[in-house]
């Protein structure tokens, strides 16, 4: 740690200066950096786990929601999507190699070429999310569209909003803001729990004149807008925070920092990007191909 | 004889009292709030934690207040229904903080975070956990979400139970997104603890500490950060889903929307009820350390209860569906359920038949630790078999949600969890602060806990069984005499706990010097100074047998156990080169 650093030092010079004083050698810290990353990276893969666990049983319980909400997606810009995450994984892997073998200029390109493979995979999903807004094909009792998946109209929903009352009207400013917010989401007078006699969603019949004119639009489609974007928007926060670090990366590797002595942050985020590329290749085909 | 010439490096005294150790390195507030040591960060846990529980239990103490009188004593209506109604909310939001408090503030992070950050690099012989910035990152998520938690309850207090129960949960008009955020960050504090202790077990174990030459405490480490590790992001994304569910109206747990509630019940338990083994396996692992140091044995049986704490890491995941027996689960699935919460029994059994079998014709040395730990398993007893009940499919029909629940889970919450960790902290406090408490002050207050916590709980077992709901401000008059004797266990109790921090405190300033190996312990924190320095070790600790105390002798003049010198030792001592 203290031995002084030659001019041109050499790359076990560099390894050393970059040890911390509580590991012995610099494959030792290497390693544990290793094994800690994967293990953050499994505590990624839970955290999405309980998105996936929930389509499961939704799309156990509810087959017609997704069947008919699936119609909604364009699966071209999915796909263009899956083949921009792809390139820019490749981008990444090679960004590792070259880090470690010491090539600058060509992993500065590679990160800024992986850089922008995430801001074009955010660009197209966010035309996706802007559409789905115009169409008002969102969540709960967001979900109004007034075009069917197959272009013809449906009639609105009027279900639904019955069932929650609107929110209080929001104070403006200051404490009464804050309080406001604990209160955001629905604010009822009575039980928002449907009548026994109802039944379950999604097996009773339609309970309502207006929806019976949207005879090929099932009950509860709305669910299946909120695990669209609750999984979509947590992979696309991702995106970001992955498109932030490597920013962080090509600013260090264009000051010329990694080399074979030191790549250790450049494989690391390596780790991380293959992941996120990773869960789009499972969240393309579960949202965007359903038959 | 009586130098200590354990690591083979000559007579030079390496416990002689340090100049400057952790605590005095560095004397500015900065030193404290940036400081990447371990052991200041433990402590830092430990304050907090401490600070934490006092007020949960405080909260506890209003809670059996209340309870006194049938209709209750604090919170109660002038006589009509609708002023019952407002008075009572109150109660709920009482022992909603007191659950949320206990939890997720104090039991979970608390021997992990305090203990475990100062023992266990210690333990190894290493100078640090693998990440210190990131274990410093976990100390202020801790801390953040603390404060969140209590800015909830400034704001609005939640008054959900620490279950947070969809759809009351998104309808109750209380702050559940701040509080919920506060649980998250806490959350985010428990994986990176766990990734972090598991990396350093895996990797910074000095050449010679082979996985089964281990103290035992560093497997129930392992294990709880295997938990940790494995289950926070389950709750982790279940909260997220709750914040959108108020935020937003997303609809997955509302079943106005189409959503189903119960989901979030099978969501919260994947996580909740592995937490519950959170607590209780490092505090398995406190007491697999004092037992052999006191009962002045090796360990009976390490291997079993290494792999036992493992055991039930794995079996724990799999039991969580008994939380929602009556709640809608199918009959084959709930039989399923109850099968392995019998097995995940098994283990824990093991190492209490363990650890008898360690004091089995030892000379056992009754000091506070060891009074401690063997409440430990008295009470923790207790608890497990009152679970056995629970786990029962047709019995727990009948006792769900009543105070028999409340009753088994303090048993092993306070009786497990909370008297391992009190009898870890009296047992590494020498170590951790150099001073030594007044023994005679400690013990008594040892045995008035332990009748304390009796008395406080039992009556709620019985009460329960006979048919007394949980989470009610008010009773039937005919379970007032239990419920009085519980309350008059928890004053019992707080007197207990004020006595503690009153020695503990006066230690702090006027104790007697603590030598470096008071207990006569084996493992390698015993090795350095108390305090430690801030390097851990000047010297690098050799590594035996941890639970090898045939060459420790009492040394009156350092009046501490000192190593004596083993005629052809078979470990040679393994050094590492740092």
């Amino acid at each position: 740690m203290s031995e002084a650093i030659a001019i041109n030092p050499t790359d076990e010079q560099v390894a050393r200066a970059h040890l911390a004083h509580h590991f012995d050698t610099p494959q030792q810290q290497f390693d544990a950096g290793t094994l800690g990353m994967w293990m953050f990276l499994a505590t990624e893969m839970l955290l999405f786990s309980g998105l996936f666990c929930a389509y499961a049983v939704f799309r156990a319980t509810h087959p017609e929601v997704f069947k008919y909400a699936g119609q909604y997606l364009d699966p071209v810009s999915g796909l263009i999507n899956a083949l921009i995450l792809l390139t820019s994984g490749l981008t990444m892997a090679l960004a590792v190699r070259f880090a470690q073998t010491g090539k600058r200029v060509a992993l500065s390109l590679c990160l800024a070429l992986t850089m922008l493979g995430g801001v074009g995979f955010l660009a197209i999903h966010a035309k996706e999310y802007f559409d789905n807004g115009q169409a008002k094909l969102l969540w709960g009792t967001h979900y109004a569209p007034s075009v069917g998946p197959n272009g013809k109209p449906v009639a609105p929903i009027t279900g639904l909003a019955a069932l929650v009352a609107k929110p209080k009207p929001v104070a403006s400013s200051g404490w009464h803001a804050l309080k406001s917010l604990g209160k955001a989401g629905f604010v009822v007078s009575h039980s928002a729990i449907m009548p026994a006699s109802i039944g379950p969603a999604g097996v009773a019949p339609a309970q309502k004149p207006a929806a019976v004119a949207n005879a090929f639009q099932p009950a509860n489609v709305q669910i299946f807008f909120g695990i669209y974007f609750l999984m979509t928007g947590l992979h696309s926060l991702h995106v970001i925070i992955g498109i932030i670090v490597i920013g962080w990366l090509l600013i260090r590797s264009l000051r010329g920092e990694f080399g074979p002595g030191y790549n250790a942050p450049v494989v690391y985020v390596g780790m991380y990007w293959g992941v996120v590329d990773m869960v789009w290749m499972f969240l393309f085909p579960l949202l965007y191909l359903i038959h | 004889m009586t130098t200590f010439t354990g690591n083979n490096f000559g007579d030079t005294p390496v416990v002689a009292a340090q100049p400057d150790n952790y605590l005095t390195h560095g004397k500015t507030i900065g030193s404290w709030l940036f400081t990447l040591d371990h052991k200041r960060i433990g402590i830092m846990y430990l304050v907090t934690a401490l600070l934490a529980f006092f007020i949960g239990g405080m909260l506890a103490e209003v809670i059996r207040t209340q309870l006194l009188v049938p209709q209750g004593l604090i919170f109660h209506g002038t006589g009509s229904v609708a002023s019952s109604y407002a008075a009572y909310r109150y109660y709920n939001q009482v022992f909603t903080l007191h659950g949320i408090i206990m939890v997720f503030l104090v039991l979970i992070p608390i021997v992990p975070g305090a203990l475990g950050n100062f023992a266990m690099p210690l333990m190894l012989g290493a100078k640090d956990v693998a990440f210190p910035k990131l274990n410093l990152i976990s100390y202020y998520l801790y801390l953040v979400g603390a404060i969140l938690a209590i800015v909830s309850t400034v704001l609005g207090a939640v008054d959900t139970g620490w279950t947070f129960y969809t759809p009351f949960s998104i309808q109750t008009e209380s702050y559940v997104v701040v509080m919920v955020l506060g649980i998250f960050l806490v959350g985010f504090s428990s994986i990176f603890t766990g990734i972090n202790f598991m990396v350093t077990i895996h990797k910074l174990r000095p050449p010679g500490m082979s996985w089964f030459r281990m103290p035992l405490f560093l497997w129930a480490i392992y294990s709880t950060s295997l938990i940790q590790v494995a289950a926070t992001p389950v709750v982790g994304i279940t909260f997220v889903l709750l914040m959108m569910e108020r935020v937003m109206g997303i609809g997955i747990f509302n079943p106005a929307l189409g959503g189903n509630p119960v989901l979030f019940q099978e969501f919260f338990w994947f996580y909740s009820h592995p937490a519950v083994y959170i607590m209780i396996l490092p505090a398995m692992g406190i007491v697999s350390e004092i037992i052999p140091t006191f009962s002045r044995k090796h360990i009976f049986g390490y291997e079993f209860i290494a792999l036992s704490s493992l055991a039930i890491a794995l079996i724990g995941f799999l039991v969580w569906g008994h939380h929602i027996f009556v709640n809608g689960q199918s009959a084959e699935l709930d039989a399923v359920f109850s099968f392995l919460t019998f097995i995940v029994a098994v283990p824990s059994a093991i190492k209490v038949w363990n650890w008898l079998a360690t004091m089995y014709k030892g000379a056992i040395v009754l000091k506070t630790p060891m009074l401690y730990v063997l409440s430990f398993i008295v009470l923790f007893t207790i608890g497990g078999l009152t679970g056995v009940v629970l786990g029962a499919l047709s019995e727990d029909v009948v006792l769900h949600d009543t105070y028999f629940v409340v009753g088994h889970f303090h048993y092993v919450m306070m009786g497990g969890t909370l008297i391992g960790f009190i009898a870890g902290m009296h047992y590494w406090w020498p170590k951790m602060f150099g001073r030594m408490y007044n023994e005679t002050i400690a013990q008594w207050t040892c045995v008035v806990l332990f009748i304390g916590i009796n008395l406080t709980f039992f009556p709620q077992l019985v009460v329960g069984a006979e048919g007394m709901p949980r989470r009610y401000a008010s009773y039937l008059p005919v379970y007032q005499p239990y419920m009085i004797a519980s309350t008059i266990g928890a004053y019992i109790q707080l007197v207990a706990f004020l006595t503690m921090a009153g020695y503990l405190m006066h230690s702090l300033f006027y104790g007697k010097k603590a030598p470096a190996n008071p207990w006569g312990s084996g493992s390698l924190e015993w090795e350095t100074a108390s305090p430690p320095p801030h390097n851990n070790f000047e010297t690098t600790p050799s590594v035996g047998d941890p639970y090898d105390y045939s060459d420790l002798v009492f040394d009156p003049a350092v009046n501490g156990y000192v190593h004596i010198e083993k005629p052809a030792d078979s470990l040679a001592p393994v050094t590492a080169t740092h």
